[in-house]
C-alpha cells in the first residue's frame, strides 16, 4: 500500500501560547512493498512523521494519503478504523501498551477490534508466539509476569496479530541487549519480505538502516531534508554532515581502507559481511595484479 | 594498588531462599575495585547484573558473603554511612529526576545531608559545570533531552563529592548522541578528578573505555581483565549475548572471508592499519 | 481543548508580578477573594474590574489568551449570569419572554455576579500562570510552617505536592503514548455507545497505573540511595526572599480594600 505525504505541516497545540511547530512543508512518499529507513536526531519530527502514517495525528496543513483514503488539513476525518488496520505501529518501548490479563488476550486485542473472529485472532496468536521464539506457555501468563525481553516480543506479536499491510517500526528494539536486538530486526526483515510487507522504520542506528531499508529519508527541524535510495544517501558524506549524521561504521571503514590502501570497492557495503566479503575480494584482486 | 573502595567477597544472593529451584541471581561472586579505577560491569539483560547493583548500595544484603564499600561492612548500621560516600545513576532518565528544577535535582542529596545553603549553591554550579550543564539551572526534566538528564543525574551524584561513582545501565535507554555525551562527560571527570566509576552495561563500546571488565553470565562471573583481554575471547562473548566491538567483529568476518588477520586490532583505525600491512607485503 | 486550558498552568516571564514572592502572592489572593465580597454597588464593582484588568496588565499576560484560555470558565459563567437573569426578582420588570419575567434586580445580580467570577477566575489564573508550581509549593511549605507544631507534616505534603507537579507533565505524555498506541490496535475511546467508551478505558488505565507504580518504585529507589530520610535534620536549597516590593503589593491590597470599604453603599 503506497503511502503519500503532500507538503505536510504539523503544529502541536495550534493557536496557544504552547503552539509549537513540528512539522514543516513534509513530502514523502513511501513506495507500496519498500522498506524505508527514517533518520535523523531526536527532535527532528520523525516522530510526528510517523503518527501521519496511520492518521493518529492529522496535518495541520497539506494533506495524507493512505492507500485509497486522504486525509486534509482542516477537515475532520472520521472513521479511521479502516486505516488503522492496514497500517500497524510498533511503538518505542511497545510493552508499555501491554494490558490484559494474559498474553493470549493482550495478543488478540487488535485483530478482535478489528473484527477479525475470534478463532482466527486465536491461531494467529499463538502462531506468532512461536514465530517471536516465546515458549508456548507463555500463553496463558498474566504479561506483567513476564521478563523485559518478552513483554518486548509480546507487545510487538500484538501488533503483527493484526496483519497490517504496513508496518511501521519506532526505534523497536530500543533498550534490548544485542542478541535480542539482531533476533527482531531480523524476524521484521523476514516478515517485510515473505509477506511483501510495506515496512518504515524509525531509527536512529544508521547501521539498521543500511542493512534493512532500500530508501532512506532523512529529517532535520521538521522537515524531510533528502530522500533516496538506501546507498545514494549513505555515500553522501557532506550531506550527512550538513545534518549532523555519521554514516554507518561500515560506510566509514570502507572510505578509510580506500584511502588507505588506494584500492575501490566495487559499491558501498552496506552490512559488515558485505564489506569484509569486498575487502577480501579487493585485497586479492588487488595482491594478484601486484 | 591504591585502597580498595568496594569488594565483594564470596557473595551469594537468591530472591527466593526456601525454594532450593530457584537458581541464585548472584553466586559466589568476589571482585574488588582500587581507588581510581574504571570498572565495567558486563552481561546481557538477566545475568544478574541489576541484583549486583542493589547489593551495592544496601537495597538488598546477601545471605553469604560480605560487601564491603569505603572500608565498612555493608550493614543496616552502616548503609547511611557509605551511601553518603557513593552516587548512583540509574536506567530511566525520567525516574530519578526528583526536583523541579535542574538545581533543585542536583540539591536533592546535599538537602538529604544538611550541608547548609551557603555551601550547597557553590557546589550545585560546580557539580553543574562538571557534566557542563551550567546553563540550564532552571530547566524543567521535560524540556531535557535524555542524555541531558542523565548528565544532571551525574552531577546530582558529584554534588556530594562521593568516592565511587555507579552508573547502573545508564546509557541504555538512550539515543546514540545521549550515550556519547553520557560517555564523553564520564571519561572527562576521570580524566580531571580520578574519579573511581563503576559502569554496569551491556555496551561493549562502553566498556572497551574502561581498566577493567568483568563478565557476568548467569549470577557467576565468567571472566575478569583488560578489555583487550576479554575481548580476545570473542566467541565466548557473543555465546553469553554480548555483541563484539565492531572492529573485531569486523576481523572475525575478515578471518571468516580468508584475509589473515592477527585478531590484535580494537579499533577500527588499527584494522585498517593491518590490512594495508598485509595488501603491501608479498 | 485540553491543550488550550491554561487554567494551572504556568508561563515563565520577567514582570513585576512574576517577581514576587510566591508567598506575598498566595496571601495576596486570598485576601482579594474576601476583599471581593466588599463590593456591592456600580462602582465598586467597576473598581474590582480595573484592579483586575490593571494586575494583568503588570502581569504582562496577554489578554486574548487568558480570554482563549479560560473559554469553559465563561460557559459556567454564562450559565450563572442567565440562572440571576431570570430567576431573581425584585426593581421595575424590564421585560418578559414567554413566562419568564426579567427584573431590573435581576439583571443587576447577573451583571454583578459574572463580574465576581471573572475577578476572581483572572486573579487565581494570575497567579499560577506567574508562579513556577514550585515556587508555588514552597509558598505553601513557609506559609504552613506554624502548623507544625500540631503535627501536620508539612514538609511530607510539600514534597509530595512537589514531585506529583513534576511528574505531571511525565505522566500526561506518557497517556497521550498509550493512548495512540491503544488506538493504533483498533481501540477507540473517542466514540460509540457509552458501554463501548468505558470498556475502551480499561487498556489505557492499566498501562497506565502498571507505569506509574514502576516510576514510583524508582524514584523511591533513587530518593533512599541519595540519602532521604524524611525531613528531619534536612536543610533547604530554596531560599525565599522577602523584598520591599512583597510588602507594597500587600499593602496596595490594604489601601484597594478600604477604598472599596469607602465607596460601597
Amino acid at each position: 500500500m503506497d503511502i503519500l505525504l503532500k507538503q505536510v505541516g504539523y503544529s502541536y497545540a495550534k493557536d496557544t501560547p504552547f503552539e509549537k511547530r513540528a512539522l514543516t512543508d513534509v513530502t514523502l512518499h513511501i513506495p507500496s512493498g519498500s522498506y524505508t529507513a527514517i533518520i535523523g536526531h531526536t527532535g527532528s519530527g520523525k516522530s510526528t512523521v510517523l503518527q501521519h502514517l496511520n492518521a493518529l495525528l492529522q496535518p495541520t496543513e497539506g494533506s495524507v494519503l493512505i492507500g485509497e483514503r486522504k486525509i486534509e488539513a482542516g477537515t475532520k476525518a472520521k472513521n479511521l478504523r479502516e486505516v488503522r488496520k492496514k497500517v500497524g505501529i510498533v511503538f518505542q518501548f511497545p510493552e508499555q501498551q501491554l494490558f490484559d490479563e494474559t498474553v493470549l488476550k493482550d495478543i488478540m486485542f487488535g485483530p478482535l477490534n478489528f473484527g477479525v473472529p475470534e478463532e482466527e485472532a486465536r491461531r494467529r496468536a499463538i502462531a506468532l508466539v512461536e514465530q517471536l521464539g516465546l515458549p508456548e506457555d507463555v500463553l496463558e501468563k498474566s504479561p506483567f509476569d513476564l521478563s523485559g525481553g518478552q513483554m518486548r516480543r509480546v507487545a510487538i506479536a500484538g501488533v503483527l496479530a493484526m496483519e497490517p499491510d504496513v508496518l511501521v517500526l519506532d526505534e523497536p528494539t530500543a533498550g534490548l541487549d544485542p542478541r535480542g536486538r539482531r533476533e527482531i530486526m531480523d524476524l521484521f526483515y523476514r516478515l517485510h519480505q515473505e509477506k511483501g510487507l510495506t515496512t518504515v522504520l524509525v531509527t536512529h542506528s544508521m547501521e539498521d538502516a543500511a542493512r534493512y531499508a532500500d530508501t532512506v529519508a532523512i529529517m532535520h527541524s521538521g522537515k524531510c531534508v533528502a530522500t533516496g535510495d538506501v546507498r545514494e544517501v549513505f555515500a553522501n558524506e557532506e550531506q550527512l554532515g550538513d545534518y549532523r549524521l555519521e554514516p554507518p561504521r561500515t560506510v566509514r571503514m570502507q572510505r578509510e581502507f580506500e584511502e588507505k590502501t588506494g584500492l575501490t570497492l566495487d559499491e558501498l557495503a552496506l552490512t559488515e559481511e558485505a564489506l569484509a566479503q569486498s575487502i577480501a575480494q579487493a585485497l586479492k584482486e588487488g595482491r594478484e595484479l601486484k | 594498588m591504591k585502597g580498595t573502595i568496594l569488594s565483594f567477597e564470596q557473595v551469594t544472593f537468591t530472591y527466593a531462599p526456601e525454594d532450593k529451584s530457584v537458581k541464585p541471581a548472584v553466586s559466589d561472586l568476589s571482585f574488588s575495585i582500587g581507588e581510581g579505577e574504571w570498572v565495567a560491569l558486563v552481561g546481557h539483560n538477566g545475568s544478574g547484573k541489576s541484583t549486583i547493583a542493589k547489593l551495592m548500595n544496601g537495597l538488598l544484603f546477601p545471605q553469604q558473603g560480605t560487601v564491603k564499600a569505603m572500608g565498612l561492612t555493608m550493614s543496616e548500621e552502616s548503609l547511611w554511612d557509605i551511601r553518603s560516600q557513593m552516587g548512583m545513576v540509574f536506567q530511566n532518565p525520567d525516574n530519578q529526576f526528583v526536583g523541579a528544577t535542574v538545581q533543585d535535582d542536583v540539591a536533592f542529596a546535599l538537602e538529604n545531608n544538611g550541608v547548609p545553603h551557603e555551601e550547597m549553591v557553590v557546589r550545585v554550579r560546580e557539580s553543574l559545570q562538571q557534566v557542563k550543564m551550567a546553563d540550564y539551572l532552571d530547566h524543567e526534566p521535560h524540556h531535557l533531552s535524555g542524555g541531558q538528564k542523565q548528565r544532571v543525574a551525574i552531577a546530582g551524584a558529584l554534588a556530594l563529592r562521593p568516592r565511587l561513582l555507579i552508573l547502573d545501565e545508564a546509557t541504555s535507554m538512550l539515543d546514540p548522541q545521549g550515550r556519547r555525551e553520557v560517555i564523553e562527560t564520564i571519561r572527562e571527570l576521570r580524566e580531571a578528578t580520578g574519579l573511581t566509576v563503576l559502569s554496569i552495561t551491556h555496551d561493549l563500546e562502553e566498556a572497551a573505555l574502561a581498566d577493567r571488565v568483568l563478565v557476568m553470565s548467569a549470577g557467576h562471573k565468567q571472566m575478569e581483565g583488560t578489555p583487550d583481554e576479554v575481548f580476545s575471547s570473542g566467541e565466548e562473548l557473543t555465546e553469553m549475548g554480548l555483541d563484539l566491538p565492531f572492529a573485531m567483529r569486523m576481523a572475525g568476518l575478515l578471518k571468516q572471508a580468508g584475509v589473515p588477520m592477527t585478531g590484535e586490532s580494537m579499533t577500527e583505525h588499527e584494522l585498517v592499519e593491518e590490512l594495508w600491512t598485509y595488501y603491501s607485503s608479498k | 481543548m485540553m491543550e488550550k486550558m491554561i487554567f494551572g498552568r504556568f508561563i515563565p516571564g520577567d514582570s513585576v508580578v512574576h517577581r514576587l514572592d510566591p508567598r506575598a502572592k498566595i496571601l495576596f489572593v486570598f485576601l482579594f477573594i474576601a476583599i471581593v465580597f466588599i463590593a456591592n454597588n456600580a462602582i465598586t464593582y467597576a473598581i474590582l474590574l480595573g484592579f483586575t484588568l490593571l494586575s494583568v496588565f503588570l502581569s504582562k499576560i496577554r489578554l486574548y489568551f487568558l480570554i482563549n484560555g479560560l473559554k469553559p470558565v465563561f460557559i459556567l459563567m454564562a450559565f450563572t449570569f442567565f440562572l440571576h437573569l431570570f430567576f431573581t426578582e425584585g426593581g421595575a420588570l424590564l421585560f418578559s419572554v414567554g413566562f419568564v419575567d426579567v427584573y431590573e434586580e435581576g439583571l443587576r445580580q447577573g451583571i454583578f455576579i459574572s463580574i465576581r467570577f471573572l475577578v476572581l477566575v483572572f486573579m487565581t489564573s494570575i497567579l499560577t500562570l506567574t508562579t513556577s508550581p514550585i515556587s508555588i509549593t514552597d509558598g505553601i511549605e513557609v506559609l504552613l510552617g506554624p502548623f507544625k507544631r500540631v503535627k501536620l507534616p508539612v514538609h511530607e505534603l510539600a514534597l509530595m505536592m512537589s514531585i506529583s507537579l513534576r511528574f505531571i507533565p511525565t505522566l500526561m505524555d506518557e497517556t497521550g503514548k498509550i493512548l495512540k498506541a491503544q488506538m493504533a490496535r483498533g481501540s477507540d475511546i473517542g466514540s460509540g455507545p457509552i458501554k463501548e467508551r468505558i470498556k475502551a478505558v480499561v487498556p489505557l488505565l492499566i498501562p497506565l497505573f502498571v507505569s506509574a507504580f514502576k516510576r514510583a518504585e524508582d524514584l523511591a529507589t533513587a530518593m533512599e540511595v541519595r540519602g532521604y530520610r524524611g525531613g528531619e535534620g534536612r536543610t533547604r536549597y530554596r531560599q525565599l526572599n522577602w523584598r520591599i516590593m512583597d510588602t507594597l503589593s500587600l499593602l496596595l491590597l490594604v489601601g484597594f480594600a478600604g477604598l472599596l470599604w469607602y465607596f460601597r453603599s
